[in-house]
């Protein structure tokens, strides 16, 4: 046999295997979502995402449907190696093999993504959270959140995840597991409460940790709010209406 | 007997063509050739703090207030409100950050009351709508709008109503962009890539082509055909070393030491951008003895890797 005969068929071999592989550790996407992984600690993620993989708000479960495959696969990998801190989602993503991450990953991204309507340029009020939301706080170093999760929080490319789309409950858990709490002197009354550490220590560069550390308790809740608020509409049309400023 | 064949034609026609196309464009204003580099701001006093614009919602609620805000909506969404004074994918907003309020990022309340403005150099006098005239030449790569256009004026109102408080001729600290000084071994690009793709890539892109969502540019691009010009004050090393050690990476200002500064500022300025408009008589060498030697440290005319900066993209 000559090498030019040789090499598709190897190449043909090759992926066969694979996708033997794959199906040896079931790693499909869709059976992961409905029925969980080949480790039963991998439990349905439906069961907490939702049967559309848009969320529930009351468990704090965010959506995962149209988020980007590489941010998804990302955030599985830090749950696993600890830097994302979460008793319910830590033993699911240590029980997901390689293959199966990969798999779930690419099945939530290939979902509807959020569809916000663009809305006129608004002029916010100071101390709101649209105000965040558009202006930012500058004097704290604190850029709108917009500049980087993209015009109506929509998302930025793979590192960018949109906050249109998530729950008041889990965009305030995540801003303050990035946060965690200072220590609280005792007095006379009350007990010294230990500081809390972040549980969230997984943003390249730093770039999002120093600003959930500096916003108030009560600037988190109207953020929250803001981007909870954004909904979403069944209306079709076109992203390229979405305006930044 | 002379045969007039096409070709003939052509090659009789093409200068005069020419000298038309060269009297079509409008004649230049001189005054806007000169982009001499601010002076030094002075430093801020133990414990003083910048000046404080006044808040967006003191914009009062009349005539007034009405050009003001729509100065406020140019300057950060100056490419999709005035097209065609913007060449490329930026944003007045983009380098002079926080709506132009922040100190050390070029704020409009420390250059207001700075204009008109004389320099001794060349003994001529820039007023401040000739200023932003040069920004809109070089930094948005575009036309510059006229000094009485609507979009000049609602602008310069912008600028006004943030100065307020702020005394005439007096220089504030906080203006321009406070560059760090050149370290003792001078700079180094091959440093800066190193600091370009951990630190600013992830924005910014691979190639510093910027990222739009729809048709929004959200990460303005940092080279190329849809960055500033070479004619802008940012193509200067030392001016985007201050500007990057202040407000970069993104909200993590004051992070990079002036040598990561200087060398990811050369690394970003020793790419291709679009051509110098003040260009002379086609030669990169004759624009770079007439603008460039002398303005601060900057790359134009230089060769890099055995090419020669300054050739411009469209
Ligand atoms: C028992 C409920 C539960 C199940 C089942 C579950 N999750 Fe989660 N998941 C959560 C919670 C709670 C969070 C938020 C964790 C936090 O607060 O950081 C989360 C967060 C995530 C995130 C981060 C999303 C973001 O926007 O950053 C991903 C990705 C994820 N889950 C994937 C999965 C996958 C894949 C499965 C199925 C294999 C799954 N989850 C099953 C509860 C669950
Ligand atoms: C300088 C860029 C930047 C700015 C500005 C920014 N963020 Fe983020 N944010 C990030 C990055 C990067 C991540 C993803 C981190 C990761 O990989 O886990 C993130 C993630 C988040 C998340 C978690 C989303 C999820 O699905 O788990 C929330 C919530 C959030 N940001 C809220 C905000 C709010 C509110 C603001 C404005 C006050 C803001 N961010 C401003 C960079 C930014
Ligand atoms: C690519 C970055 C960039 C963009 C975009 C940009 N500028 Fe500038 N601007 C600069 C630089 C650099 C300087 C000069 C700083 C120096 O010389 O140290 C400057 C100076 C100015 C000044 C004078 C500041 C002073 O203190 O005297 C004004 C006013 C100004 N720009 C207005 C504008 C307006 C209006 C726009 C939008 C039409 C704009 N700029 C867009 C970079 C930019
Ligand atoms: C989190 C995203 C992010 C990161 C990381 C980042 N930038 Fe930027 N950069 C921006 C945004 C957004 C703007 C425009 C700011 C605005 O419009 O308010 C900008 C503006 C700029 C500008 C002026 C505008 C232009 O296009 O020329 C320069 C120069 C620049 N950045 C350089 C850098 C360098 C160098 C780094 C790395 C040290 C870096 N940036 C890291 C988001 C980022």
């Amino acid at each position: 046999m000559t090498p030019t005969v040789l090499r598709p068929l190897a190449f043909g071999l090759a992926s066969s295997l694979l996708m033997l592989a794959q199906a040896a550790a079931g790693a499909d996407g869709e059976a992961i979502i409905q029925k969980g992984g080949a480790n039963p600690a991998a439990m349905p993620c439906m069961s907490c995402h939702g049967a559309d993989g848009k969320g529930m708000a009351a468990g704090g479960f965010p959506r995962l449907a149209g988020l980007p495959e590489a941010y998804l696969a990302k955030q599985l990998a830090d749950f696993r190696a600890g830097r994302r801190e979460s008793p319910l989602m830590q033993p699911i993503a240590q029980a997901l093999t390689e293959a199966e991450t990969a798999a779930v990953a690419g099945s939530y991204a290939a979902l509807p993504k959020v569809n916000v309507k663009a809305s006129a340029l608004e002029r916010p009020r100071e101390g709101t959270g649209a105000w965040l939301a558009l202006r930012g706080a500058w004097d704290r170093n604190i850029p709108e959140c917009t500049l980087c999760h993209g015009p109506s929080g929509v998302g930025v490319g793979d590192a960018f995840p949109p906050l249109a789309g998530q729950s008041a409950e889990y965009i305030e858990a995540q801003l303050r597991a990035w946060r965690g709490t200072p220590a609280q002197p005792g007095n006379r009354k009350t007990k010294p409460v230990a500081a809390v550490p972040p549980t969230r220590r997984n943003d390249p560069n730093g770039l999002m940790q120093h600003i959930a550390a500096d916003l108030t308790e009560a600037e988190i809740k109207a953020v929250a709010a803001y981007f909870a608020g954004m909904g979403e509409t069944t209306e079709s049309f076109d992203a390229s209406q979405h305006r930044l400023r | 007997m002379m045969m007039i064949t096409p070709r003939w034609l052509g090659a009789a026609l093409l200068p005069l063509l020419a000298a038309q196309a060269l009297a079509a464009e409008p004649a230049r204003n001189p005054r806007l050739d000169d982009q001499t580099q601010l002076p030094k701001a002075p430093t801020r006093a133990l414990g003083q703090t910048y000046f404080q614009p006044p808040a967006e919602a003191d914009m009062p609620s009349n005539a007034y207030g009405d050009l003001v805000r729509r100065g406020q909506d140019l300057f950060m969404n100056t490419k999709a409100l005035a097209p065609e004074y913007v060449g490329n994918e930026m944003n007045c907003v983009n380098c002079h950050i926080d709506r132009g309020r922040k100190a050390n990022s070029a704020p409009l309340w420390a250059a207001y009351t700075m204009y008109p403005a004389y320099r001794k150099k060349n003994n001529k006098v820039n007023t401040f709508v000739e200023r932003m005239q040069g920004c809109f030449q070089f930094s948005m790569n575009g036309k510059a709008p006229a000094p009485d256009s609507e979009v000049l004026t609602a602008l310069t109102a912008y600028a006004y109503w943030m100065s307020s408080g702020v005394p005439i001729a007096k220089a504030m600290p906080g203006r321009g962009f406070d560059e760090p000084p050149l370290p003792r071994g001078g700079y180094d690009i091959a440093r800066g890539r190193v600091v370009y793709d951990k630190q600013c890539a992830i924005c910014h892109g691979a190639d510093g082509e910027g990222r739009k969502v729809g048709a929004t540019s959200v990460f303005p691009p940092l080279w190329g055909k849809d960055s500033y010009n070479w004619g802008a004050g940012m193509h200067r090393i030392n001016t985007a070393a201050g500007f990057i050690q202040h407000n970069m990476p993104l909200g993590r200002g004051k992070t990079l030491s002036d040598q990561e500064a200087w060398d990811v500022a050369a690394y970003i300025n020793s790419h291709e951008r679009p051509q110098d408009p003040r260009l002379v008589n086609g030669d990169i060498d004759e624009t770079r003895k007439r603008y460039h030697a002398e303005d601060g440290v900057n790359l134009y005319g230089v060769v890099v890797d055995g090419r020669k900066l300054g050739q411009g993209v469209r």
